[in-house]
């Protein structure tokens, strides 16, 4: 199923598992088919966990702008220090796909949606330093082409869902990758998997101190309400992680920022006659 | 492999990978969910989502008489969006690919390893 490269294959595959994920999560059929199938006219893709203006105070703006700033202005070095410019193209791709993908809101029961937010892919391929870049990139064109995401509030976005998501969900997997064995597809099928959850979970966390601090919602009911939705999101965004990065592990594992070692990688898809 | 099929190799990824993006944006952005998401449920339901500026910041920008949130203005209903989507993940592809050009640019090409140190 996944011998081939071509672009329609990873489409086909792409949207059977977007399917299956969406169905999976659809016991209670709270959305039912409706939701997946109804090409509703009308409806507009607002996106998960990105902070609208007016949501933050001028201090946790200022602050989160602040940190977001010095970490982007890092990361710029370290790329610069440390990357090849055969990481460059990817650095377009991934931010593309991670664009896109952020546009595809699954149901998950009770009535809300989640989407992917991609740190954690970003990671896996580019390293934290160019995958939070990456991150930067989407919410900056969410923010000024789309008015997705306030602009006064983008660094908190930024932070959130761009650095403490790439760099939480880079170290995670890279952690749980390397105990359970670099060039097995199970040890990055589980360290992706946990990681890509964690992440969204920490995002979400750190969302809802924000706006506690904020004054706008009490810490505990904020915790409580944003947490249990992303629990769900969470396994979405777990799910199309897997899928993505296995796919990728099949057909190009040179391009995992930390690749399988060959011998282990030849095992199991020999993908060059040598 | 000979430098050719690696560069032949790369160019499918780019292709690929872009084409793929731009599917996604086209063909299923349709179909996405237009329930709330984790956030807008939990400020509705908590009832901080009047906190929302009225008057949004990116309504100043000129990309605001172009996009009306994820909807091309002036585009026919069921293809507002995905042109929308098609636009932003062109440009997406456009400012990383660009933003990495010009931090990595005038680096010679190795072959192994993506860093050069630890």
């Amino acid at each position: 199923m996944l011998s081939q490269h071509s672009p329609a294959v990873f489409q086909e595959e792409f949207q059977m598992t977007f399917a299956t994920s969406c169905f999976s999560v659809l016991p209670f059929g709270m959305n039912g088919i409706g939701g997946i199938g109804g090409v509703s006219i009308g409806w507009r893709p607002i996106v998960a966990l990105h902070i609208p203006d007016g949501f933050l105070n001028l201090p946790v703006i200022g602050v989160t702008w602040v940190i977001s700033i010095a970490l982007i202005a890092l990361a710029l070095q370290r790329v610069q220090a440390e990357y090849q410019d055969r990481t460059v193209p990817l650095m377009g791709v991934c931010a593309a796909f991670i664009f896109a993908a952020q546009m595809i809101n699954f149901p998950i029961p009770g009535g809300t949606s989640g989407h992917l937010l991609g740190g954690t892919l970003a990671g896996a391929l580019l390293g934290p330093w160019a995958g939070s870049l990456v991150m930067a990139a989407v919410f900056i064109v969410q923010g000024v082409l789309f008015q997705d995401g306030g602009i006064t509030v983008m660094g908190a976005n930024i932070f959130n869902m761009g650095l403490i998501g790439t760099f939480g969900g880079y170290y995670l997997f890279t952690a749980i990758r390397r105990s359970l064995g670099r060039n097995k597809l199970q040890s990055m099928v589980v360290a992706s998997a946990v990681g890509a959850w964690v992440s969204v979970m920490a995002a979400a966390f750190v969302c809802a101190i924000q706006l506690a601090t904020s004054g706008t919602v009490p810490l505990g009911v904020a915790l409580s309400a944003m947490l249990g939705w992303h629990v769900l999101i969470g396994i979405g965004e777990a799910l199309i992680t897997v899928a993505t990065l296995t796919f990728i592990w099949r057909s190009r594992p040179d391009l995992f920022f930390h690749p399988p070692r060959r011998s282990a990688v030849s095992v199991a898809q020999p993908y060059s006659v040598r | 492999m000979s430098q050719n099929a690696v560069q032949i190799r790369n160019r499918l990824v780019i292709f690929g990978g872009l084409g793929v993006a731009l599917a996604i944006a086209l063909f299923v952005s349709p179909f996405a969910s237009s329930d709330p998401d984790g956030l807008d449920r939990v400020a509705g339901d908590l009832k901080f989502d009047e906190k929302e500026a009225a008057e949004k910041p990116a309504e100043k920008l000129p990309f605001y008489a172009v996009f009306d949130e994820y909807a091309l203005r002036g585009a026919p209903e069921p293809i507002a969006t995905p042109l929308a989507g098609l636009v932003g993940t062109l440009a997406t592809f456009g400012l990383a690919w660009g933003v990495g050009k010009l931090v990595v640019r005038g680096k010679s090409h190795s072959e192994d390893g993506s860093q050069t140190e630890g």
